[in-house]
């Protein structure tokens, strides 16, 4: 998997929990939460559909690497490609 | 001591047929069901009445998906209530605005699916949601509303069984009159259709409503009744102090003179006609009224072969030689909205204040003769001489009675 091909991944988890938010256009660089209405409540939403959907676990004291979609393609990444 | 006057200024509600009080009404006097057959987890087809309200009209998809069915009636019957009352809710003073919703039950329907969801990963508990206890806390109904209208007063439900829908209101009479708050948003709602295991508890009881039209299902007083249609839906009323509703020039639908909750403390289940009667007879005493005095009482009845004739056993003692009382159910058109029911119910009746009509209960092809109680209407609507006080009564599990009198406000 890609960087590009994990930050969809993330972008569709996200479209997914949050529905009513623009997802076509997520600066990479900047925190999710900056640029989208989600809480502390949506990013376990996004470890929940990670281990669910994809058998990804992400222990809770990196849950902070979860802050951009760069930040979780670079995180997740090789943690998919792990799996392979 | 002098009380104050508490008075209905706005209705809120969703039934299975219809979502606006007017679209409700219309539907009850030309005898129009809303029971439907759906597909239930477990048990395949079941009768159920679902309601088809607009709940993206006050939330937001997210809200939606991270909250409760019972959360997302009462935000839409809060609203429409609060819409409905005509007040400018933007400049209450939100800390004193009391939320009382009735609820028969609360987090089956979530624990359920919970459990369904971690069968799918061979019951590994990591796979459980932690939105599980947020949807499940019994004041969910109550606190969405809450956090939809920034509510920042008292927030939570009544736990009454199937007489919660009276309970909310009555506890929203009585914080009023103790000055807890300025203004209420009370009644009661359900979700009960989500879960199974109310549908299949009732079936185990056989107390679970069958029949090839599901519009003819849920049939109180007739002979071939076998048992409850459970439905969903929500009736939320504003109530306020009479001179609050006068000094702004609300509208009233009327007023809360009367009102009685007692316990049978003789059955889990079975109901218990002496203690009915003696709480309808409570009811009247506070009221002010005699029997005679009342001109609809509303039917708790649910279509289960005893409890209707337990309650028109009641009902046939408390207004014996009541020539001017009719008797009505709704039942046979929504089913049984367990928490919604007793709310639900009330507001059926309470446009009869302006029309005269009292609406039918239906599905009555043959009148059981142990519920022929005297002006029972049965299929038919009928113009009144007079409405001027509606009892309405509404019961549940564990032998919890209550009824609750409304009168044609006059200054």
């Amino acid at each position: 998997m890609t960087n590009e091909e994990c930050k969809q991944v993330v972008i569709d988890i996200i479209a997914e929990i949050a529905p009513d938010e623009d997802v076509s256009d997520i600066n990479p660089d900047v925190a999710l939460r900056e640029q989208l209405d989600l809480d502390s409540m949506d990013f376990l939403d996004i470890v929940m559909e990670l281990r669910k959907k994809h058998g990804i676990e992400v222990p809770e004291a990196d849950y902070g690497e979860l802050a951009s979609l760069g930040s979780c393609a670079a995180y997740l990444t090789p943690k998919f490609n792990a799996l392979v | 001591m002098q009380q104050s006057r508490i008075v209905i200024t706005g209705v809120g509600l969703t039934s299975p047929n219809g979502n606006s009080l007017e679209e409700y009404r219309k539907n009850l006097l030309e005898g129009k069901a809303g029971v439907s057959r759906i597909e239930m987890r477990y048990m395949g087809d079941v009768l159920a009445g679902v309601c088809d309200f607009d709940a993206l009209r006050y939330q937001k998809r997210k809200e939606l998906r991270v909250g409760t069915r019972a959360g997302s009636i009462s935000i839409y019957c809060a609203r429409e209530a609060v819409a409905d009352c005509g007040i400018d809710f933007e400049s209450v003073d939100k800390s004193r605005v009391g939320i009382y919703v009735g609820t028969t039950e609360h987090g089956n329907v979530e624990t359920e699916n919970e459990v369904y969801n971690i069968s799918q990963f061979d019951y590994d508990t990591k796979y459980w949601s932690h939105h599980h206890n947020p949807r499940t806390v019994s004041n969910n109904p109550a606190g969405e509303a809450s956090l939809n209208l920034k509510v920042t007063g008292p927030a939570y439900t009544v736990g009454a069984a199937c007489a919660a829908g009276n309970l909310g209101l009555i506890h929203a009479v009585q914080m009023l009159r103790l000055g807890e708050v300025d203004f209420a948003i009370a009644g009661g709602v359900s979700e009960s259709i989500q879960t199974f295991g109310i549908f299949a508890g009732f079936k185990s009881q056989g107390a679970l409503a069958e029949h090839e039209d599901p519009s003819k299902a849920s049939r109180p007083f007739d002979t071939d009744r076998n048992g409850i249609v459970v439905s969903e839906g929500g009736c939320l009323y504003t109530v306020e102090r009479l001179e609050d509703a006068l000094e702004r020039g609300a509208k009233i639908y009327g007023e809360v003179v009367g009102y009685h909750v007692n316990s049978d403390a003789t059955d889990y289940v079975l109901p218990n006609p002496e203690r009915q009667a003696e709480c309808m007879r409570a009811a009247l005493k506070r009221a002010g009224m005699q029997a005679s005095d009342i001109h609809i009482v509303n039917t708790h009845a649910t279509a289960t072969p005893m409890g209707d004739i337990q309650e028109c056993e009641a009902i046939g003692e408390v207004f014996a030689d009541c020539p001017e009382t009719h008797i009505n159910n709704t039942k046979g058109y929504i089913g049984h909205a367990m928490g919604a029911a007793g709310s639900l119910e009330l507001a059926g009746n309470l446009p009869s204040f302006d029309d005269g009509m009292v609406h039918p209960t239906i599905n009555v092809d043959n009148l059981d003769p142990k519920c022929a109680l005297p002006n029972l209407v049965l299929n038919k609507p009928v113009k009144a001489k007079q409405v001027d006080a509606i009892l309405n009564n509404s019961f549940g599990m564990l032998g919890i009675n209550s009824a609750l009198i409304i009168k044609r406000f006059t200054k």
